[in-house]
């Protein structure tokens, strides 16, 4: 390298220069998180503002109506509920027990590999699309209908990948000398994961849940494409209580029921001119937010309390 | 484990016996989880079953030259044209427009985060910008249409009511956090003496970030990216709401436009019989999207392979 022919005066001034730009970054990284902030203060504020006027228990005890005054969400709530149920019902075991087998039991082949690539392409696969799946597979092909079953199932398929990763990331963080102390006193590999490694991933796996069933809340294509009504304005039948007279429901038959859930009342009501139900929607979509907000905000905080509190 | 196995030893005493009931349970709890680990194959080989098997039927009564260089799309229309460009368009000027938001401003993000920023903005930082990523789309969708849409018509009073520009936007705001998380991810992971290295040169933070971590990152970054632009292309519910509904060729985002995704909603809404001709043309669409991403990222895979670093 040849001699600088730089002055202090002018290193100084590079240096100068080489801080402002570093500052000048700077800047542009708090100003794109204060963006992002903003958005998220912006929508919840909006919704506030505009939907508090609705925000009443009548709003949550009400069906939807052509009166944009009197309509509510009740049938909205209810199916959001009993979709999530399905679906954890189903996802939960799924999820957890091809976390743990992909963990704990698989053999390093092409058969672990082929499973590995498939979750990971599932996890980009566009939602829509699991609602072309539902549509072909559980509503024509298995005759489910467009009921509570097919939604539940479709959303659990949707967040199975969420689940299965969290699952494994919470398993592989158990150190191996939990199973070799646990094998060395003659439990079968069942009975380590049973007993010690499933019970101490439980924190993470529900984090993974949570997430997972938070993200499902809030999906509306694939409940659209499979074709679930906007307009409802009954409850699934109750199990034993009278449908009709002289016919009580069984107890799994809320789960064929048509049904609606609330990103596709909120859908339904953005969609329509009348701006009364705009505030309709901006309450809807608060009450919303609010379920999911709350959902992630456990999430967060149970594995931030994780965190802190395991030490090996 | 012993290496009698219950098949070829006769059992002979209560602890053989529950020996061998215990290795036969474990095997049929190992088949449970395999079969549980397996559904996800399943779901591929389903989503792969439905719509192949469904556009062979759309393409029976539809050639592939007319639905690639038709410039019309009214399926449900007397004079029926399938030309799937159409909605490409749609899907591709929205998507455009979503990635020129959230690349730059989710790369500053990860950049500013990794190298910058110190534990107790990070620990404020992440939890926002995951509130923001839950954030349902249906939500996005309403904010898009009333409220970015509106302040979009203040700068160009001539925007319509539904464009593709606003929900693009709104969708690239959506999609920062995937690409902020991720690439944060990525740039950590680079080992901290190659930092060393470059401030001991006498660089600057940026210099170093740019020039050093970036670079080492790369194959993460590009990761994130094809995730983010899946995402894009994906999207349905922020553009049936804000971007309009009306098939329209055209490149311009401040027109309204449909997309793949959208096309697929509004016929959803509608009432179509199982097998017309309808039903099964969002079946041909949802496999032309799957075919996007697929296209996407395996450019993605390739971008990856060849920029990958070693340490």
């Amino acid at each position: 390298m040849q001699p600088t022919s730089l002055t202090t005066e002018q290193i100084r001034a590079l240096i100068a220069k080489g801080k402002m730009k570093d500052a000048i970054f700077k800047g542009m990284g708090i100003f794109c998180l204060a963006v992002a902030l903003l958005v998220i203060v912006l929508l919840v504020s909006d919704m506030v503002a505009k939907g508090s006027e609705r925000l009443t228990v009548d709003f949550f005890l009400n069906f939807a109506s052509r009166r944009a005054t009197q309509a509510g969400i009740l049938s909205a709530w209810v199916g959001s509920l009993l979709v999530m149920l399905v679906t954890a019902l189903a996802a939960v075991p799924l999820g957890v027990a091809a976390g743990v087998y992909l963990e704990e039991y698989a053999k390093r082949n092409w058969l672990t590999e082929i499973i590995e690539i498939n979750i990971t392409n599932l996890a980009a696969v566009p939602s829509i699309v699991y609602g072309l799946l539902a549509l072909g597979i559980f509503v024509y092909t298995f005759g489910f209908g467009q009921s509570i079953l097919s939604a539940g199932l479709t959303l659990a398929l949707l967040i199975l990948p969420i689940i299965i990763v969290s699952t494994r990331e919470a398993i592989r963080a158990i150190p191996a000398m939990i199973r070799e102390g646990s094998m060395a006193v003659g439990a079968t590999r069942w009975q380590t994961c049973r007993y010690h490694i499933i019970p101490y991933a439980m924190p993470g796996i529900l984090t993974g849940v949570i997430i997972g069933l938070a993200r499902a809340i809030g999906e509306t294509a694939p409940i659209i494409t499979i074709g679930a009504l906007t307009f409802i304005a009954f409850l699934p039948p109750v199990p034993f209580t009278e449908v009709s007279p002289g016919v009580s429901a069984g107890l799994f038959d809320w789960v064929m029921s048509p049904f609606t859930v609330m990103p596709i009342q909120i859908f339904n009501w953005t969609s329509r001119p009348d701006p009364a139900f705009e505030i309709n929607a901006a309450a809807a979509g608060f009450v919303l937010m609010a379920m999911v907000l709350t959902m992630n905000a456990i999430a967060i905080y149970l594995r931030y309390k994780m965190r802190k509190n395991i030490k090996w | 484990m012993s290496a009698n196995t219950p098949s070829d030893l006769p059992v002979v005493s209560d602890r053989l016996a529950k020996n061998a009931m215990r290795h036969a349970s474990e095997r049929v709890i190992e088949a449970l989880l395999f079969s549980a680990a397996a559904v996800s194959v399943l779901t591929t080989i389903g989503i792969v079953y439905v719509l192949v098997s469904e556009s062979i039927h759309f393409f029976q009564n539809v050639s592939i030259v007319d639905f690639l260089t038709d410039t019309q799309w009214t399926p449900l229309f007397d004079d029926a044209h399938f030309g799937i460009m159409v909605l490409v368009s749609g899907t591709l000027v929205s998507s455009l427009v979503a990635l020129l938001v959230a690349i730059p401003m989710g790369t500053i993000i990860a950049i500013y985060l990794s190298e910058f920023a110190n534990g107790k903005v990070r620990e404020v930082a992440k939890p926002i910008l995951e509130l923001l990523g839950g954030i349902p789309t249906i939500v996005f969708g309403y904010f898009a249409l009333l409220m970015v849409t509106p302040l979009l018509q203040k700068i160009f009073p001539e925007l319509p009511g539904f464009s593709l520009l606003s929900a693009g936007l709104v969708m690239g705001i959506m999609i920062v956090p995937y690409i902020a998380s991720l690439s944060e991810d990525a740039m950590r992971a680079v080992p901290m003496s190659l930092r060393e290295g470059s401030y001991a040169m006498g660089s600057t933070r940026l210099h170093t970030a740019l020039h050093v971590v970036v670079p080492a990152a790369f194959s993460g970054l590009a990761a994130s990216y094809i995730l983010a632009i899946s995402r894009a292309v994906g999207e349905t519910m922020i553009l049936a709401v804000a971007a309009g509904m009306q098939p329209n060729l055209t490149w311009n985002p401040m027109e309204p436009a449909a997309t793949i995704t959208s096309f697929i909603v509004q016929v959803a809404l509608g009432d179509l019989p199982h097998g017309s001709i309808g039903y099964q043309t969002i079946f041909a669409a949802g496999l032309t999207l799957i075919l996007i991403t697929l296209l996407f990222n395996i450019l993605g895979q390739w971008l990856r392979r060849r920029f990958r670093e070693n340490y």
